[in-house]
């Protein structure tokens, strides 16, 4: 038996489903091969509500999308955080600095009492999570990784190491040697700092590295004579839910 | 009395989160409505006293599927603000950059999305079976679009290189060579395209309801980041001037914003272009266009999909030019300068869906005060509901499952990016 995948978005820009999907025909042909994908409202109309592996999509900013989310729980036997959003709320957290109400009554103006937001917030703070694929957006290599090893039962073996160390092997010039700010040293590397070795500097999509506080990239941050709490106002563009607070604790 | 009732719960194969409902009592039509459920995203306030160098990061994260087009519109809003203006070289590898994403983001559309309406399948799962061909050239067509973007932006979704006033990073000449070659070669892909398309076309309802239609103009060529705003009902608008086109008001059925010009509602999209700048489309698009019968004006949303078609050739055929252009005159190193300053700068481009509005004002540090944001599905749908209103009347006699379909395929053939405008 094929294990049946399922597909769901909650607030994101669903840039994530697709993407993950950006295969080349061999890698389609292959995936469609090996699991059943009974739902997916992107590309697909039929639904079921039958299956094994949920990949989720998106953070939780709606009070209707917490029994959604619960009822997904519920059924799936593997539920996998797909990108940032849904990994550590990503960019939706940035609406937390503001009282919910001035958001509404800032966008809607007079209308603010048709809609409804709560804080936004990653799939983890209201359900377990068991296997997170990183990145806004993950990259398609993880994606096909994760799948893999789901399938053969295993747990995804992905990077607790920090963007520096593959920014390192990519042979790129330090952003803070070049007189930049970057998020490199306490981001999860896993995609080969792609935004550094772009001419630009690592804005932390991937979410903080397990212990920020120890881990080696620490001289980076000493060298320039920075401490972690002076990287983080751009670091809550992806991560400002709680990776932040629990670097500063 | 007789009571049909029609419900669609997050209607599928669309980007986004959005309902239908009919209600028709004794083969009269009481209600039909097009509500859209998407969750506020506010990022309009998430811009708020951010950088100039992190804005466009953020905007481009309102859709996934066309991120170069809100990077695109981000960056020219802060270039006008600032007062830059972009090199050949930048404005050559911008206009390709957007090739890419017209090119990918019609695809997925027409091959992936709409197919499988035409040919009597649930998704385009089923047709790797009984289309097989024509699904790998979809994939392929797709893989080509995201490659050619990758190889100037780092990637397709969310794209690094391009920012204020140039690029970060410029692509690598012979990979611009290899992707020129496998342009090429899709030429023929777009043959293909083209008879697939022809071939369902006696199958496309039959429904006119001709309104506005609203869409960038410029004299030089057939615009996608360029020129000002023009309208089919007459007259040019600054770009500044966008808010007396859009108007935008709240209904309390849907999280995103309406819009609405001089008529009942207008409609921007491949179509909108279509009608107002066909003469400036690309010989083979031309040709294409002919094929397929489309001469402007067309006056049946359910053809937004073909003038998709044509664009897709059009963007094939511009994106083999430019990079010719670029290889004859060669990649230079340029040093991109920013001396951020305050004011307000308006960018608008055709987004695949239709027209993109950032509009930002600064403060002389180069932070944002405030963020208007107008997405083309937030102007398209009024126009999706009034078609609705003049479709629901005329089909109520047939089974229920076909008004139902033909309610979805309204919808779809808009290619709404619902998420996106609810942003
Ligand atoms: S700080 Fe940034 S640029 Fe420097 S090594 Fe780390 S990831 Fe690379
Ligand atoms: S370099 Fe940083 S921001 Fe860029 S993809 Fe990697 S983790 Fe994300």
């Amino acid at each position: 038996m094929k294990p049946k995948v399922a597909f769901f978005d909650f607030t994101s820009c669903e840039g994530c489903q697709l993407d993950a999907l950006n295969l080349d025909v061999g890698e389609v042909l292959g995936l469609l091969g090996a699991v059943d994908i009974v739902n997916f409202r992107e590309v697909k109309t039929d639904r079921s509500d039958d299956y094994d592996i949920a990949f989720i999509e998106g953070s939780i900013t709606k009070e209707s999308e917490i029994p959604r989310i619960q009822a997904i729980r519920a059924q799936a036997k593997v539920l996998v955080a797909l990108g940032a959003c849904a990994c550590t709320g990503g960019v939706n957290c940035m609406k937390n600095a503001y009282p919910m109400e001035d958001l509404l009554k800032g966008v809607y103006g007079e209308c603010a009492e048709y809609y409804n937001t709560i804080p936004a917030r990653p799939v983890s703070a209201v359900v377990p999570v068991d296997a997170y694929i990183r990145g806004c957006p993950p990259t398609t290599a993880e994606f096909v990784n994760v799948v893999k090893s789901l399938l053969l039962g295993k747990r995804p073996d992905l990077p607790n190491y920090p963007v520096c160390t593959e920014c390192r092997i990519a042979g790129n010039v330090c952003v803070f040697q070049r007189g930049g700010t970057c998020i490199g040293p306490v981001t999860r590397g896993g995609c080969e700092a792609l935004c550094v070795s772009s001419g630009r500097f690592c804005w932390g999509c991937r979410g903080l590295v397990d212990d920020p506080n120890t881990n080696s990239e620490k001289d980076i941050l000493a060298r320039y004579g920075l401490t972690i709490d002076q990287i983080l106002e751009r670091f809550k563009i992806y991560n400002s839910y709680s990776e932040v607070s629990k670097c500063q604790s | 009395m007789s009571e049909l009732k029609i419900k669609v719960n997050q209607l599928t194969r669309v980007e986004g989160h959005g309902n239908i409902h009919l209600e028709a009592t004794d083969g009269k039509l009481d209600r039909v409505l097009w509500e859209v459920t998407e969750s506020p995203r506010f990022f309009e306030w998430m811009l708020k006293g951010r950088n100039y160098d992190d804005v466009s990061t953020i905007s481009s994260r309102i859709c996934g599927i066309c991120s170069i087009s809100h990077t695109t519109a981000s960056l020219q809003a802060t270039e006008s603000a600032f007062g830059i203006k972009l090199t050949e070289q930048a404005w050559l590898l911008r206009k390709l950059l957007y090739d890419a994403e017209m090119l990918e983001s019609h695809v997925l559309h027409v091959l992936f999305l709409i197919a499988p309406d035409f040919l009597g399948a649930d998704s385009v799962i089923p047709l790797v079976a009984t289309h097989g061909d024509i699904i790998v050239m979809a994939v392929r067509l797709k893989k080509l679009a995201y490659n050619l973007a990758e190889v100037l932006a780092g990637r397709k979704t969310h794209p690094i290189t391009p920012i204020v006033g140039g690029w970060s990073k410029l692509p690598d000449v012979d990979e611009l060579k290899a992707i020129r070659e496998r342009l090429e070669k899709a030429m023929e892909d777009m043959d293909t395209m083209v008879a697939v398309v022809k071939s369902v076309a006696p199958m496309i309802p039959d429904f006119q309801r001709p309104t506005e239609y609203i869409a960038l103009k410029d004299p030089k060529e057939y615009s996608f980041i360029t020129g000002k705003i023009a309208s089919s009902d007459g007259g040019t608008f600054d770009l500044v001037d966008y808010k007396q086109i859009t108007n935008e008001f709240c209904v309390p059925h849907s999280s995103s914003k309406f819009a609405k010009h001089s008529r009942d509602s207008y409609m921007v999209g491949a179509l909108s272009r279509f009608n107002l700048n066909s003469e400036q489309l690309l010989p083979r698009a031309k040709k294409a266009a002919k094929e397929l019968g489309m001469k402007a004006p067309i006056h049946n949303p359910f053809f937004i999909s073909v003038a998709q078609t044509v664009e897709t050739v059009h963007a094939m055929e511009d994106a083999i030019n430019i990079i010719d252009k670029l290889l004859a005159r060669g990649l230079h190193e340029e040093e991109v300068k920013v001396k951020p300053r305050a004011g307000r700068g308006v960018g608008i481009v055709e987004a695949p869906r239709g027209l993109l509005i950032h509009d930002y004002t600064y403060d002389e540090a180069g932070n944002i005060v405030s963020a208007n944001c107008i997405i083309p599905t937030g102007q398209n749908h009024l126009s999706i509901q009034k078609d609705f209103d003049a479709l629901a009347p005329t089909i109520l006699e047939k089974p229920e499952d076909e008004i139902r379909h033909t309610l979805e395929m309204l919808v779809r053939a808009y290619d709404p990016c619902i998420s996106c405008s609810v942003h």
